[in-house]
């Protein structure tokens, strides 16, 4: 789960890290006022669940009350990648002398918590990584002792040899992982961690993506979730507890696995045609999950087919069939359905299908040319 | 042979009496698994199936049965506890079928089993199972798999069954079919399961099925090029994922350009091995490149 920079911040300040105030406006007039509280100047900065808002236009420096005017009327509303501005963050300006970059992943290949820290602050990290690997230090830390005062400090000396600015830096690494393991983040990042005219440094931007795994140990987050940002069908799907990521087709994909599902999509793909989601039912034959699925698929008015691709396995294929016949028998359905199901008893679950409207099919590859000639018709 | 283990090894299940663990053990024990002990706290002294003793700990278990390898149905909260407890007991081989694990509590185990070289695989995986021994340690459908020279490694599920499924029905038996999950954080990676098939004479072709997300693939490849004389084919799920979205994998997910199915691709092909267009391309494809 993805959450604004206001409330990445929050959790920063929760962890230690020197991070401005602010507050949060939807309308002009409130972030007039948020700006004569803080005092002008002030940064307006759009929170969407989006990458590079600063060059969209979404994050502006106001000296005055009509550039807040201005900027904030601007911003809300705006569109950023496909997502609407509903809020900015009004926050103090701060003078820059000098930014860095201060990130922490979950790092595959060593298996650990990697913290990432650069010179390069304030630019895109990703395009730093790709232009000049060699400016981005890496640590991966040892879960057992956390990142040490002599590690953090010895990528802090390289970043800034300046030992007073190297011991802030030192600290807001050690703040940002302590930030990391309370949330449970999957990344968080400081970018750009400033020093200001006085040489006082600060968190002036936060992300944090949050371990989806992980939310059931904080409840906390559930408020967090904006759901303004969420598409409508993905969220009944995130209600219904099934995995789905809306896409632009029409053949409507329900499967049974993550990777058999992605094969699904590509497959679709490879025919000629273009799916409409990605959705993983899971293992179980249960109706009312079918429902859902099916409910969340047919919302999407570019549907013309539903393709199930089930491969059994352990699960009984005849049960599989009997809980879609149930489903589609307590709804209606606009669309011609697909069925492919393969595992223990499939013989039993095609003799079900026979006696439906579904379209039975013995292979993936058959199920997705009989599903794109029928989405066609 | 095949990978991990033999027909001797003595297994038990963490979370046996458990909806999920009650049900794939009895499919386990139905393959002739050397299952030796279960464990769940407060049930100790019962007896599962009329045959599996099982105990409160893995520690009484293995004290009681000498079972060297566990395979956990634990639910997500307590999957690590499950780890920590197997490895501290001395399980040498951990399989963890359990799914929606948090990653830090993965990363926090990690050191733990390193330090006791114990083998984890998993989470969030179907496990593996080694036709020739009968002997399953998770959740992969018997009745597909025939015993044979091919090994098969794989990030995901049912996408696995089809490829075995496929195998099998052209007459190719498998060494050992083996999942190592979804999750970023996982125990045995591409490049370990790379390296026991490797070490694994029996294993004469090899099968990959990767997925969009992480470098496993790539560095997989580099690997193959480097070391391995025998064919190997692959096939990458997620051509058609949108960036920045997780495809029910937690680990499935492509970011800034990077994990994307055709870079897979290019780095499996550049290293020799043939990347399949459909699942069902994968079979035909090791068939071409294998002069036996």
């Amino acid at each position: 789960m993805n959450i604004h920079e206001y409330q990445a911040k929050d959790i920063f300040r929760d962890a230690g890290l020197t991070v401005p105030p602010g507050g949060i406006a939807t309308t002009v007039e409130e972030a007039l006022s948020l700006a004569r509280t803080h005092g002008l100047p002030v940064m307006v900065k759009s929170q969407v669940l989006a990458g590079g808002r600063g060059k969209a236009g979404g994050v502006k420096f106001c000296k005055t009350e009509d550039d807040v005017r201005t900027h904030a009327g601007n911003i809300l509303g705006m569109d950023i990648k496909g997502h609407t501005v509903r809020k900015v963050l009004v926050t103090p300006a701060e003078t820059i002398a000098a930014e860095f970059y201060l990130g922490m992943l979950v790092d595959r290949a060593s298996r650990r918590v990697l913290l990432m820290a650069s010179a390069e602050g304030g630019v895109e990290i990703e395009k730093v990584a790709v232009e000049k690997p060699e400016a981005i230090l890496k640590h991966a830390i040892d879960p057992r002792f956390g990142l040490l005062d002599h590690e953090a400090m010895a990528v802090a000396l390289r970043l800034d040899p300046d030992v007073k600015r190297a011991r802030q830096l030192a600290d807001a690494m050690q703040k940002l992982y302590k930030a990391f393991l309370a949330a449970d983040a999957s990344l968080a990042e400081i970018n750009p961690f400033i020093f200001t005219d006085q040489g006082v440094g600060k968190a002036i931007d936060a992300k944090i993506n949050l371990d989806d795994n992980a939310l059931f140990r904080h409840p906390g987050y559930a408020a967090l979730r904006d759901l303004d940002e969420e598409n409508p069908s993905e969220r009944m799907a995130r209600e219904a507890d099934l995995s789905f990521v809306k896409l632009d087709g029409n053949v409507g994909c329900l499967v049974n696995g993550a990777g058999l599902a992605m094969a699904t999509m590509d497959l679709v793909q490879y025919y000629g045609g273009r799916p409409a989601n990605f959705l993983d039912i899971g293992g179980s034959s249960n109706p009312d999950k079918v429902v859902n699925a099916l409910r969340i698929i047919l919302g999407d008015p570019n549907v013309e087919v539903i393709l199930f691709n089930i491969f059994g396995g352990i699960t009984r294929c005849d049960d599989v069939a009997r809980g879609i016949i149930a489903a589609t028998e307590r709804m209606e359905i606009r669309v011609p359905i697909v069925v492919r199901l393969t595992g223990t008893n499939e013989a039993e679950a095609r003799e079900l299908l026979t006696k439906t409207d579904l379209v039975p099919a013995a292979t993936m590859d058959e199920a997705v040319q009989k599903a794109l000639e029928l989405a066609g018709k | 042979m095949a990978i991990f283990c033999t027909d001797q090894t003595k297994i038990l299940i963490q979370g046996i009496t458990g909806r999920d663990g009650s049900f794939h053990a009895k499919s386990m024990l139905g393959y002739g698994t050397n299952i030796v002990a279960g464990v769940t706290p407060g049930r100790g002294g019962q007896t599962f199936e009329g045959k599996v003793p099982v105990f409160d700990t893995v520690k009484d278990a293995v004290a009681a049965t000498g079972a060297e390898a566990s395979v956990i149905f634990v639910p997500p909260a307590g999957a690590a506890g499950a780890v920590f407890e197997a490895a501290d007991a001395g399980c040498k081989l951990v399989v963890c079928i359990t799914e929606g694990v948090p990653t830090l509590d993965m990363v926090k185990v990690m050191p733990y089993l390193a330090e006791r070289g114990v083998r984890l695989v998993g989470p969030n995986c179907p496990g593996f199972i080694n036709p020739g021994q009968k002997a399953k340690l998770g959740i992969m459908p018997t009745n597909i798999v025939t015993p044979g020279p091919v090994g098969l490694i794989s990030r995901s599920g049912t996408l696995t069954y089809e490829v075995v499924d496929a195998l099998t029905r052209a007459g190719l038996g498998q060494t050992t079919c083996l999942g190592i999950g979804g999750d970023p954080v996982i125990g045995t990676n591409f490049m370990d399961a790379l390296q026991a098939f490797h070490a694994d004479p029996a294993t004469q072709a090899l099968v990959m099925i990767g997925e969009i997300g992480g470098d496993a693939e790539e560095r997989a490849a580099d690997f193959v090029k480097a070391n391995m004389k025998i064919p190997v084919v692959s096939f990458i799920a997620g051509r058609t994922a949108p960036p920045g979205k997780r495809m029910g994998h937690a680990g499935a997910i492509v970011s800034g350009g990077a994990g994307t199915a055709a870079e897979k691709k290019k780095a499996l092909e550049s290293a020799g091995i043939p990347v399949a267009d459909r699942p069902a391309d994968v079979v035909p494809l090791l068939q071409q490149i294998w002069k036996r």
